[in-house]
């Protein structure tokens, strides 16, 4: 395996070919918030926690590290003023939709308890989409049994009919989930039923 | 069947078909576009129909139902060749006048022509109209002359010659080198250099490569894309014929949205077509290179529109968007190097290997080459579609083409580049239209949509408005964009409903910047752009409406219907308009409104013949301060 050399926090790095920011930097001891990512899984890059700015061709980029590929020359800034920007204002929003979770502890490290955002009415909290369970399900244990449904503000996580059976024995994704959310998944709906999708409106041919 | 298997054997049929071409025979030629179609245009068609065959005409005359002419406002559309008398407005009714006068006697029906606006003068040709005269009609030339269900009409006009010259006397290398000095940018919005896309996915090193056509049009009031792909697919799927022969694909997508049911079905055609030609297909001309087409139908997600969605749609998962650090053009449909273009950028191709890159070079500024098609909505004259060479000013788009803003108001804003573009004020317009100074001022070229606001437009409105679209076609796959927009609609709603505070505005304006250094995808990353151009530009009107005043009257929470005495007449039209029963007053006495029970829906200010019924606004907070702290408690 070929290694490459890149800069991380004013640190000089060693990275093998083909890893990513967020891994090279968690070798060299520093830590980039995510909630969204295992180093089991493949990149995601949905909660935008771990975005640091990158310095290449002397031009100044922002970049989810979980995702960017570790290059030689590159250079990481983890704490910028905009990366930490974005991390405190991430962390407000979600806590505007829940007050437990990973986020919480995030949230606390930049001494934020309160959002300055309205409440919004959850009552699916406290997930945060992470994706965790249903990349877990999809990826390592093949079976595809817990989804996404819905788009945008109505996005939610579901299981699939018919999978009650290989979930109640499984139930690895419990382990995943930060939130706690599968959890009252499984045991809520035994029986599960897909939630009614809205009628699509024209029809396919 | 024909089916050419050389590209002499095209040149030769294209002749004959130019040959036999009688120029000086009568043809109707009948706008079927989307828009025309919906001022029932198939309607006129039937009534030509009926006359000519009870006529007996039916062997002199041509008929021939052509593609989108642009100027939709004046729909439907008929031309009667070889006069080129240009017909607008026309109904069913119209249909005996024009064929007694017109292709009887070859007289014009003046009724039927267009008066220009200004000079009160009827003009007889279509080219001579303001609207036209003022373009620059290169991709969009032919859609008015071919029958998009008619591959030998657009290989009358010379179509699929650059398809010809591409493979018989050019190397895949000299195509790219063509289209990169043309210094092509990408239509679809960003304006990325389409030669530098193609090269990035000529050389990548894994195989097989794919070409995809984007057309998931998305945007409110855009149709540019799918007024191309109804009436002329010919020319994109020549262009993309050409680009795969440069990139070395053998497979192509044409992504098309449901919604658009007559481009699917054109663009369908029209591949069939080609098949049997042998243009598309093994051993395209005897050259030895293959290539096929499928039509990917979208199913209705505007997200979809972005390019690493819409290639997950391809692949049969969710359209959603994904990491692109790795470009697509080198890992995009399942993995493979992957080149998408929008049909715009696609059309453009053949242009260029017909003219050469320093013709088509020489159309534009140095940067932003050749010319652009938009989609001009709103408060404009002449609602349409124009095409324009880059670098013209937005004043000459609004009000050479476009005839101005209607009623004699003044221009308060465009909006370039669909919802997600920026709005840009009135002291801009005589800016060059071109990717880069639309960037620059906060705002984009986008695919094109560019809509025109009046005085009556309210700015917060507008915002909150497209955020709010905006938030509703979020995938919700990262926070930013979910959550961020949710947050950032329900804080313009505030203010538009005169709950804000100075504070909320500044947590808009934080907020906004942080979705647009976040966000996954370029939905999220440009979706704060009529937010942030609206507070740079129209912040007076922000701070208006947290003083409960809104500028244009618009915003509803901040606005009371009110009957001026004076004026009134007692005449009782507004009391009859009125649906919730708001309205009082006797017979010859002035009427008054119960702002209690008044829904402001604006019936009585439209009914009132006296302009009795006036908007008023700004008494709706007196201490904003006290006002919500109260309300939040």
């Amino acid at each position: 395996m070929t290694s490459v050399s890149l800069t991380i926090d004013g640190k000089k790095i060693q990275a093998e070919e083909g890893t990513t920011v967020l891994q090279a930097a968690k070798k060299a001891g520093i830590s980039i918030p995510t909630l969204c990512h295992d180093d089991a899984l493949e990149p995601y890059g949905a909660c935008r926690f771990c975005m640091v700015e990158i310095e290449k061709n002397s031009r100044k980029k922002l970049v989810a590290s979980c995702c960017y590929p570790a290059e030689n020359g590159l250079i990481v800034n983890t704490k910028t003023e905009n990366s930490e920007k974005i991390r405190k204002l991430l962390s407000e929003l979600l806590l505007s939709i829940s007050p437990s979770g990973a986020h919480v502890d995030i949230a606390k490290q930049y001494g934020i308890v309160k959002s300055r955002f309205k409440q919004m009415d959850n009552p699916e909290s406290p997930c945060s989409l992470c994706g965790l369970c249903v990349r877990y399900c999809a990826e390592i244990k093949k079976k595809n049994a817990v989804c996404f449904v819905g788009r945008g503000v109505d996005r939610t996580i579901a299981l699939v009919p018919g999978v009650s059976d290989t979930c109640s024995s499984c139930r690895e994704c419990f382990d995943v989930c930060d939130a706690g959310k599968i959890v009252y998944l499984v045991d809520m709906v035994q029986e599960i039923s897909c939630p009614p999708l809205r009628p699509v409106r024209s029809k396919i041919k | 069947m024909t089916t050419f298997t050389s590209g002499k054997d095209l040149e030769q049929y294209q002749k004959n078909l130019q040959k036999q071409r009688d120029t000086k025979k009568t043809c109707i030629s009948i706008c079927s576009g989307t828009g025309c179609h919906a001022y029932a245009s198939e309607k006129v068609v039937s009534a030509f129909e009926d006359q000519l065959k009870k006529q007996n005409l039916t062997a002199m005359v041509d008929m021939k139902r052509t593609g989108c002419h642009g100027f939709c406002e004046k729909g439907p559309i008929v031309v009667i060749h070889p006069h080129n008398y240009c017909y607008v407005k026309v109904k069913p009714e119209d249909v005996s006048d024009i064929i007694t006068s017109t292709i009887k006697q070859g007289k014009p029906v003046e009724r039927l022509l267009y008066e220009d606006p200004e000079t009160g003068k009827k003009i007889m040709l279509e080219t001579d109209i303001p609207f036209y005269k003022n373009q620059t009609r290169l991709i969009f030339g032919n859609n008015r002359k071919i029958d998009p269900k008619s591959i030998d009409d657009y290989i009358a006009l010379d179509g699929y010659k650059a398809l010809t010259k591409t493979l018989t006397k050019m190397t895949p290398q000299q195509v790219l080198d063509e289209v990169k000095k043309a210094n092509l940018r990408g239509r679809g919005g960003g304006g990325f250099p389409t030669g530098r896309k193609w090269e990035t996915t000529k050389n990548a090193t894994t195989e097989p490569k794919y070409v995809i056509v984007n057309c998931d049009e998305g945007d409110p009031g855009a149709y540019m894309d799918r007024s191309l792909m109804e009436g002329n697919p010919h020319s994109v799927i020549e262009g993309l014929i050409i680009g795969a022969y440069a990139i070395g694909a053998h497979e192509g997508f044409i992504y098309v949205r449901q919604e658009y049911p007559l481009a699917v079905e054109n663009t369908e055609n029209a591949i069939q077509q080609a098949e049997e030609y042998g243009l598309l297909g093994k051993n395209i001309l005897g050259s030895g290179f293959d290539f096929t087409i499928t039509v990917h139908r979208g199913a209705g997600a505007f997200v979809s529109g972005e390019s690493s969605a819409l290639m997950s749609a391809i692949e049969g998962k969710v359209g959603e968007p994904r990491p692109k650090y790795i470009h697509t053009a080198v890992s995009g449909v399942w993995n493979k190097p992957t080149c998408l273009n929008n049909v715009e950028t696609w059309a453009n191709v053949p242009f260029i290997i017909n003219n050469g890159a320093q013709w088509f070079a020489g159309m534009g500024t140095p940067n932003s080459t050749g010319t652009k098609i938009f989609s001009l909505v709103g408060n404009v004259n002449n609602t349409g579609l124009v095409e324009v060479p880059m670098g013209i000013t937005l004043r000459e788009i609004i009000y050479n083409i476009g005839g101005g803003i209607p009623k004699g108001k003044h221009l308060k804003a465009v909006q370039t580049g669909g919802p997600s573009g920026g709005c840009i004020p009135e002291k801009y317009l005589d800016m060059p239209v071109d990717f880069d100074e639309l960037y620059n001022i906060g705002s984009m070229m986008g695919s094109g949509g560019m809509i025109v606001m009046d005085e009556d437009t309210c700015m917060v409105d507008i915002a909150r408005y497209f955020v709010n679209f905006l938030s509703s076609e979020s995938c919700g796959k990262c926070i930013p964009c979910r959550e961020g927009l949710r947050q950032m609609s329900r804080i313009l709603n505030d203010i538009s409903a005169g709950k804000a505070l100075e504070e909320d505005i500044e947590l808009l304006e934080e907020l906004s910047e942080v979705v647009q250094m976040s966000a996954l995808c370029a939905l999220g990353q440009s979706a704060p752009n009529p937010v942030l151009s609206t507070l740079k530009y129209f912040h007076d009107e922000y701070e208006a409406h947290l003083h409960g005043e809104c500028p244009a009257k618009v915003c509803k929470a901040l606005i009371d219907y009110t009957i001026d005495p004076l004026k009134c007449k007692g005449c009782g039209l507004c009391i009859k308009s009125c649906p919730v029963e708001a309205i009082t007053g006797g017979k010859k006495g002035a009427h008054t409104i119960d702002t209690d029970v008044c829904i402001k829906c604006g019936n009585c200010l439209d009914t009132c013949k006296f302009k009795a019924v006036q908007k008023t606004t700004g008494k709706h907070r007196e201490n904003p301060k006290k006002l919500v702290t109260m309300e939040k408690r």
